[in-house]
């Protein structure tokens, strides 16, 4: 039985500067189940930070702003919780793991100090002999030797630091990580490693996660429900299964997929998705994508398009709207050959 | 066979740190053939970017040759230098500490030009400054623009111009699309082998993209902690690797199709471990999956096992 | 050739003076800070326009001894019966001239310290440094007093003192900043086409490093003026009669309890002043970033 844990509804971000307004996030709407894996892709700018953030109630203070729109953990709604809620909730019941792990570790702490502390922070109960064993525990988890607590982070790779933090946000057994590129820093065969060790550890917790990148290939691999934001907005949702192996798309997602060179394939040219990500300072009427469609058509510069709903399947795009009376045959294979 | 256009020999490059010596380079032999792009693959610390810089002798070499045309470059004087310095360009990775903030888009273009005096006549320079802003699809409109104004793909257009302003014949190409999106990725790519096709461009291509080196590339080096480890044809690579590192490479590769989905099983243990004063053997026994006894007794060479594929394993 | 002026005109190159000076007045204080400052620059080079020196500054009017401020004297006379306000436009001169030309020395010889240091590193970069931070580890202060004490009073020697303490700072500062530029991929590019250093230095390495370098030279031309004022106060910095605002001070601090206004008004010039050079240099430390956005 599927569970809803996060939901967030119409959410809308922005980034107000004294020169600009940036719209990061537009009207996303989006549901996460209990013990699911959702994958956030998307581009540089397209606003899948910053919806991470807004769960966490991070956006930076003097200029993040959420102008619209909730999000409901559980019964909680974060977009009015108090800052100290949020702070029992931020590492107890929503943790991140960020991008750089050479920066998320505080040099001067041990690995066991810094783990210690969440559990300081949220678990008061705990003696300081059970927090010691917990801390043991953790580390055995992620696949480091408990022994290793006692050292700085310098004294470890870029692999096992990762495993740190990711020890620190398992620390208090959340119900929800947001996982912002875990795996963009680090080469190949150890981010295989640590998609390895997540992918185990998800299943023994059966924790939720969000799991952010822009990496096809890792979503393919770790992901159970994948969402495709362009310019703020989800443009696409559906299972793994859905967004990989099904027919219909947004033109979006099928320049994204032609984009990537094919390992098991030999073409000479890739098919680009010609021009650039609007800017996020001027919104754009009608579909975000508009400009750099190659089957854009009247309406789609006017009208924002609504979410056809096929089954688990959800895709905003004129082309399916008013069911098969388009020509939508769009689908992964036929884009792979020559132009 | 033609004479190939470049080719190292024996090339090396030790870093002296308060450790002990950093091999970064270590022996590599490899031939580029005019026309042909050669991957070079591998992860962090490998060597690979100084191997690129080393050819291009903005590293000197601790020992070894580089020849370009069969003459060893690192025997030339300044002036021989300069000469075929034009001939030898770079684009890098970052589009953003690689373009000068304070110089124009025009003013980055123009300065090897400037630079080497091979065009003088003002008027010319700026036409070629156009041109060369077309060739790469940057538009007119962003001559007087500065980099930082400018988006990552239409940097590193900029950087692409600025390579081939000399009219090169050989670039080395350090991860110049890791920084990008994947749709611009995609249309830095094309560009390059658009412009592969058009001047008959030699290129290295340097990344830790197993995808896009095969995609670019008619022939791979695998590099791992400063040695070359398996040399092929991308398609013998990618059909039949031979070395255990090549092969937990090719594993971990997160391919975007689901039927292609990996068992995450055959992933390698451990991580890199140092260049610096590295044991004699194979550098990858530490992690290799199919390590042996023999593999850590002596320097394994990097021999040809069939027509054009060399790997450096006790196992062949 | 017609459209290539077609092409020029219409995309015409923004200068970076001009984005720089835009990013600037967008800060109020610091513009605050120039305009003050730029008050003082024109009374400084002015002076002999508004007042006369001699008459005014120098010769002293025992009938007009301590007058407070009026019409006549909008700041009153000192104990000698001399126009403050005459006095008080030629201490601006004296500070401020003083202040700049110390700076720009001290930018000039620490500027080829530290961008040798620098640029080939290694022994020289060690021998350099090792010797600034000698001098380094000595108060600026006590520097300048040493220097002047042993060479003697007298404008040339204060120039030379104010320097030799001047010198180490910009050498580091110097040096950091092309450290930092010298690792970046442009000087790399500019290598693999054959530029020579000098070049790379002049067009590449400068013109990157020099935002962090201005702003620490505007920053210091304030510290120097207070510290003139302080060794005028001391005794060892210009001397009597010559006007100057630490001296001006020095002199009217046996009146302070009677006549506040000698020690106050000197003083409020020399604190403007510094304010309005730390003003302008924080503003001058954001408009010169190239990468902050118009």
């Amino acid at each position: 039985m599927t569970e809803k844990l996060l939901e967030i509804k119409d959410l809308s971000v922005i980034y107000k500067t004294d020169e600009e307004t940036v719209y990061a996030v537009n009207d996303l709407n989006l549901t996460l189940n209990k013990g699911e894996t959702l994958g956030l892709v998307g581009e540089t700018g397209a606003g899948k930070t910053t919806t991470a953030l807004s769960i966490m109630r991070l956006l930076p203070d003097r200029t993040g702003r959420i102008t619209r729109g909730c999000i409901t953990l559980g019964d909680l709604d974060i977009t009015r919780a108090s800052e100290a809620d949020m702070r029992l909730i931020r590492g107890n019941g929503i943790s991140m793991v960020f991008q750089d792990p050479m920066t998320s570790l505080n040099p001067i702490l041990t690995v066991g100090e810094q783990i210690a502390e969440v559990l300081q922070l949220h678990r008061l109960d705990m003696s300081p002999e059970q927090k010691e064993k917990r801390v043991d525990e953790i580390l055995e988890m992620v696949g480091l030797p408990a022994d290793r607590k006692h050292e700085y982070p310098h004294q470890f790779s870029g692999g096992m630091k990762q495993r740190v933090v990711i020890a620190i946000a398992l620390a208090c057994e959340p119900q929800l990580i947001l996982a912002d590129e875990p795996t963009t820093a680090l080469d190949v065969t150890i981010q295989a490693q640590i998609l390895k060790l997540m992918k185990e550890l998800k299943q023994r917790l059966n924790t939720a996660m969000l799991f952010i990148t822009h990496d096809l290939g890792v979503v393919a691999q770790i992901c159970d429900r994948v969402a495709i934001m362009y310019a703020g907005e989800i443009i696409e949702i559906g299972t793994t299964d859905n967004i990989f192996e099904g027919k219909k798309h947004h033109p979006y997602t099928v320049g994204l997929f032609g984009s990537i060179p094919d390992m098991t394939k030999a073409t000479r040219r890739l098919n680009p998705i010609e021009g650039l990500m609007p800017d996020p300072t001027a919104p754009l009427g009608g579909c975000k994508f508009h400009p750099r469609c190659p089957q854009c058509m009247e309406i789609c510069k006017t009208a924002k398009p609504l979410n056809i709903i096929d089954g688990t399947h959800a895709i905003g795009c004129h082309l399916f709207a008013g069911g098969a009376g388009h020509d939508a045959r769009i689908n992964l294979e036929s884009t792979g050959g020559a132009e | 066979m033609s004479v190939p256009l470049i080719e190292t020999k024996g090339l090396k490059k030790y870093f002296k740190t308060p450790k002990g010596d950093l091999h970064a380079v270590d022996d590599v032999n490899l031939k580029i053939e005019k026309g042909k792009t050669l991957g070079v693959v591998g992860e962090s610390g490998c060597g690979k970017s100084t191997l690129g810089r080393t050819i291009l002798r903005l590293v000197e070499p601790t020992a070894g040759e580089v020849l370009y045309n069969g003459k060893n470059i690192l025997d030339y004087g300044k002036k021989q230098m300069l000469e075929v310095r034009k001939d030898l360009q770079i684009i890098f990775q970052d589009p953003y500490s690689s373009l000068n903030p304070r110089l124009t888009v025009s003013e980055i273009i123009a300065e090897p030009i400037k630079v080497c005096r091979t065009i003088t006549d003002k008027a010319a320079l700026d036409d070629k400054v156009y041109e060369l802003m077309e060739t790469v699809g940057l538009a007119e409109r962003l001559v007087n623009s500065y980099p930082h104004e400018l988006d990552g793909g239409r940097r590193q257009r900029i950087g692409v111009a600025r390579a081939l302003a000399l009219g090169p014949q050989f670039i080395v190409c350090d991860e110049p699309v890791s920084a990008l999106d994947v749709s611009i990725q995609a249309q830095i790519l094309n560009l390059m082998m658009d412009l592969q096709d058009d001047r008959g461009l030699t290129y290295m291509f340097i990344t830790h993209d197993l995808s896009v080196v095969k995609h670019i590339s008619q022939e791979i080096v695998v590099m791992y902690l400063g040695q070359c480890v398996e040399r092929a044809s991308s398609e013998e690579l990618f059909r039949k690797p031979l070395h255990p590192y090549t092969q937990a490479l090719l594993d971990a590769v997160p391919v975007p199709n689901l039927r292609h989905k990996q068992q995450l099983t055959g992933i390698i243990k451990g991580e890199i471990t140092s260049p610096i004063n590295p044991k004699p053997g194979c550098r990858f026994a530490a992690r290799c999956p199919k390590v042996t006894a023999s593999c850590t007794k002596e320097d394994i060479q990097l021999r040809e096992i069939a027509g054009g594929h060399y790997v450096a394993c006790a196992l062949y | 050739m017609t459209e290539q002026q077609r092409k020029k005109t219409a995309y015409k190159k923004k200068s970076q003076l001009m984005s720089i000076w835009h990013r600037f007045k967008k800060n109020k204080l610091a513009l605050f800070g120039l305009v003050v400052f730029a008050i003082m620059l024109f009374i400084a080079i002015f002076a002999d326009f508004i007042v006369d020196y001699e008459r005014d500054a120098i010769s002293q009017h025992m009938t007009k001894r301590f007058m407070s401020p009026s019409a006549e004297h909008i700041f009153g006379t000192d104990g000698f019966g001399r126009d403050m306000f005459a006095r008080i436009i030629f201490g601006a001169r004296i500070s401020i001239f003083v202040g700049v030309v110390t700076i720009a020395l001290a930018l000039a010889v620490g500027a080829v310290i530290g961008a040798s240091a620098g640029y080939y590193g290694g022994y020289i970069d060690e021998t350099l440094m090792r010797i600034m931070d000698v001098f380094l580890a000595i108060p600026q202060m006590i520097l300048a007093i040493a220097i002047v004490a042993a060479l003697g009073t007298g404008m040339v020697n204060i120039l030379i003192a104010l320097t030799v303490a001047q010198v180490p700072k910009f050498a580091r500062i110097v040096r950091a900043s092309i450290l930092t530029v010298k690792t970046q991929d442009f000087i790399e590019a500019a290598k693999a086409c054959g530029t020579s250093d000098s070049r790379i230095i002049a067009r590449h390495i400068i013109p990157n490093a020099i935002g962090p370098i201005v702003v620490q030279a505007t920053l210091n031309v304030a510290t120097t003026i207070l510290v003139i004022a302080a060794l005028s106060f001391v005794g060892l910095g210009i001397q009597p009669p010559t006007p100057e605002w630490g001296s001006m001070m020095a002199d009217a601090k046996s009146q302070m309890r009677y006549h506040e206004y000698l020690i106050i008004i000197p003083g409020l010039f020399i604190a403007f002043t510094v304010m309005a050079l730390n003003l302008m240099g924080d503003g001058l430390r954001d408009a010169l970033d190239p990468r902050l956005k118009n």
